[in-house]
């Protein structure tokens, strides 16, 4: 067990080197940033060397990496060009926003798809399950920011019954978690009912049943349990998903996290604001896929002796 | 091995024969759909009744024909600057079927080779392959984006690198399963024993037994690719403004939302009609190029 975090961890490090190197690539490859912090303004040759020096960008370009990477993990991005404050605290001050954001609507996908999944597998063609396909089928074809902008056209617009956007209330929140949280909805759900439905047809099921449990504790007790280690895998890997669309959804409802702080930098050439969201996403990231597979190994030894 | 002319026009003959067959059996709706989409992707500037971007503001915010307000010039309304919707729906048809093709293609041929790569020579070139197709599955692809565009600036072509980025590594994983039982058998080790070099295998005995599956995943994927792309476009992240697509014209619509419901639901519905089409052929592919479900 021990090799096997110290391995897990490793990896993550090795990710975490080439997402910084991916980074640094990129930012040198955006033009002379001597230029970019200059603008347009007028300035001899002496100033752009000194500046040059300062900013040790006459040094070797591998000697250049390791001093950013320095600066990453103490959290120095450089100031935003923008707001003239260190880009790495502004990250650091929209990412509670993301986190809440990112729980409620994986809590609202939980509590929705969880039930339905197991009902719809209980009763199968039932009213749940046709519910289900219906949700699955729509799910996978509509984008998330439309569905986003028809909450807002129906429920905000048409009803007047929540906020159209941005975080001034607790009722904020709803419309933007549900758009995030309406497509893994769609897949746990579905999962839900197939992996339900493999297990109840397996022969240790019968056998319980054989003995005359209740079915109750048939479908709770020993078939839920077996159908959820794909079920929490899913969830794991939706966590990439929950990162990406919370850009969409934060933009769409003006909700001030990560994503919509790293969108609107894009637009006002604000690199250092990208790097640090962009760095601060990978961290976040990757520290929750590590911590869900050290569950998992735990869970399950067969995956901490491959 | 060579086949006489007569004889390869007798199997392309029999192939267009299969194919159809098959063809005959394809569900009504997705095929319409994708057709239609197909269509006014070709021949949309000859059939786009207006300038897609030509905008009259004595017409802006003008309703759909079935509303009050509306006129049958017009039949779908116009936008904020008294564009054409019906116009700039078929130009950005053009957009998403040219960006699902060109991705596709790209994302299927990088991913092909490395899957059968992997699986065919399995130890470190195998794991190398997948060490990196779990990096790239693992992303949430749209910081990759934000990063390219903010770099390189939206264009075209940042839009169909970003998106075959996102998804080669999906060809990749599943070729190389496939690839890791074909190479276990008996065609495979006699063509060795024959004396064909890996890479006469690769392309000739086990390509084409994975082909059905790489038909199918390209055909699932063309959803995915339609809905990322009209994502970027709706960010502002994708293909520059000028052109119309589907995407940015769900964003032109966002601030009108409360008067003009028409921008935003229309080119929305018209990426829902699409994907959906796309899915369904998908999941009708699936069923009818694999035996083994058919009987499930």
């Amino acid at each position: 067990m021990q090799r096997y975090i110290l391995g897990r961890f490793i990896q993550s490090l090795m990710a975490l080197l080439g997402i910084t190197l991916i980074i640094f690539i990129l930012s040198r490859l955006s033009g002379d940033p001597v230029a970019l912090m200059m603008g347009g303004e007028v300035v001899t040759q002496e100033d752009i060397d000194r500046i040059r020096v300062q900013l040790g960008l006459d040094k070797p370009l591998v000697q250049q990496y390791f001093i950013f990477l320095g600066d990453a993990i103490h959290g120095d991005f450089g100031r935003s060009l923008r707001y003239r404050e260190p880009a790495f605290s502004l990250v650091l001050h929209r990412f509670p926003a993301t986190f809440q954001l990112a729980l409620v609507a994986m809590s609202i996908s939980v509590i929705v798809a969880i039930p339905v999944g197991v009902l719809s597998a209980v009763r199968r063609d039932g009213l749940f399950d046709r519910f289900g396909k219906i949700v699955a089928l729509l799910g996978q074809s509509m984008p998330g920011f439309w569905f986003g902008l028809m909450l807002i056209l129906f429920v905000a617009v048409g009803l007047g019954l929540l906020p159209a956007g941005g975080r001034d209330q607790p009722s904020s929140i709803i419309l933007p978690a549900l758009t995030l949280g309406v497509f893994p909805m769609a897949a746990i759900m579905r999962l839900t009912r197939s992996s339900l439905l493999d297990v109840l047809d397996s022969e240790y099921i019968k056998m319980v049943r054989i003995k005359g449990a209740p079915e109750w504790t048939v479908i709770f007790k020993h078939g839920l349990k077996n159908a959820a280690i794909p079920v929490v895998t899913l969830m794991g890997l939706q966590i990439a998903g929950f990162l990406g669309g919370s850009v969409i959804a934060e933009t769409v409802f003006a909700w001030p996290g990560v994503g919509k702080l790293a969108v609107d930098a894009v637009f006002s050439r604000d690199f250092q604001v990208i790097q640090a969201s962009v760095f601060m996403v990978a961290v976040v990231f990757l520290a929750i896929n590590l911590a869900v597979d050290l569950v998992y190994a735990y869970l399950d030894p067969r995956i901490r002796y491959r | 091995m060579a086949l006489s002319v007569e004889a390869q026009q007798a199997r392309l003959g029999r192939l267009g024969l299969v194919f159809w067959r098959q063809a005959r059996r394809a569900p009504l709706f997705p095929s319409l759909a994708l057709l239609l989409v197909v269509l006014a992707a070709i021949f949309g500037p000859l059939v786009s009744p207006n300038d897609p971007n030509a905008g009259d503001l004595s017409k802006a915010l003008q309703p759909p024909a079935w509303q009050s307000g509306g006129s049958a010039a017009l039949p779908l309304g116009t936008d904020a600057v008294g564009r054409d919707i019906l116009s700039r729906l078929i130009w950005g048809a053009r957009i998403s079927v040219l960006v699902a093709v060109v991705a596709t293609a790209v994302g299927s041929s990088v991913g092909v080779p490395l899957g059968l790569i992997a699986g065919y020579y399995g130890g470190k070139v195998d794991s190398l392959i997948m060490r990196l197709t779990d990096v790239m599955l693992a992303m949430p692809i749209i910081l990759v984006a934000i990063t390219i565009v903010a770099i390189f600036r939206p264009s075209l072509m940042n839009v169909i690198l970003v998106i075959s980025l996102g998804i080669w590594a999906g060809y990749a994983r599943i070729v190389r399963g496939e690839v890791l039982s074909l190479k276990e058998r008996d065609f495979v080790a006699l063509a060795r024993v024959a004396g064909a070099s890996p890479a006469h295998i690769m392309t000739r005995h086990i390509l084409p037994n994975v082909f059905n599956t790489i038909i199918i995943l390209a055909t699932l994927n063309v959803g995915t690719v339609i809905l990322f792309e009209a994502a970027l476009s709706y960010l502002g992240l994708g293909v520059p403004a000028r052109t119309p697509t589907w995407g940015a014209m769900v964003n032109d619509g966002h601030q009108y939302l409360s008067v003009a419901w028409w921008i935003t639901t229309i080119p929305g519905l018209a990426i829902v009609f699409t994907v959906l089409g796309a899915n369904l052929m998908g999941d009708w592919l699936r069923d009818a190029l694999d035996p083994k479900r058919r009987q499930v």
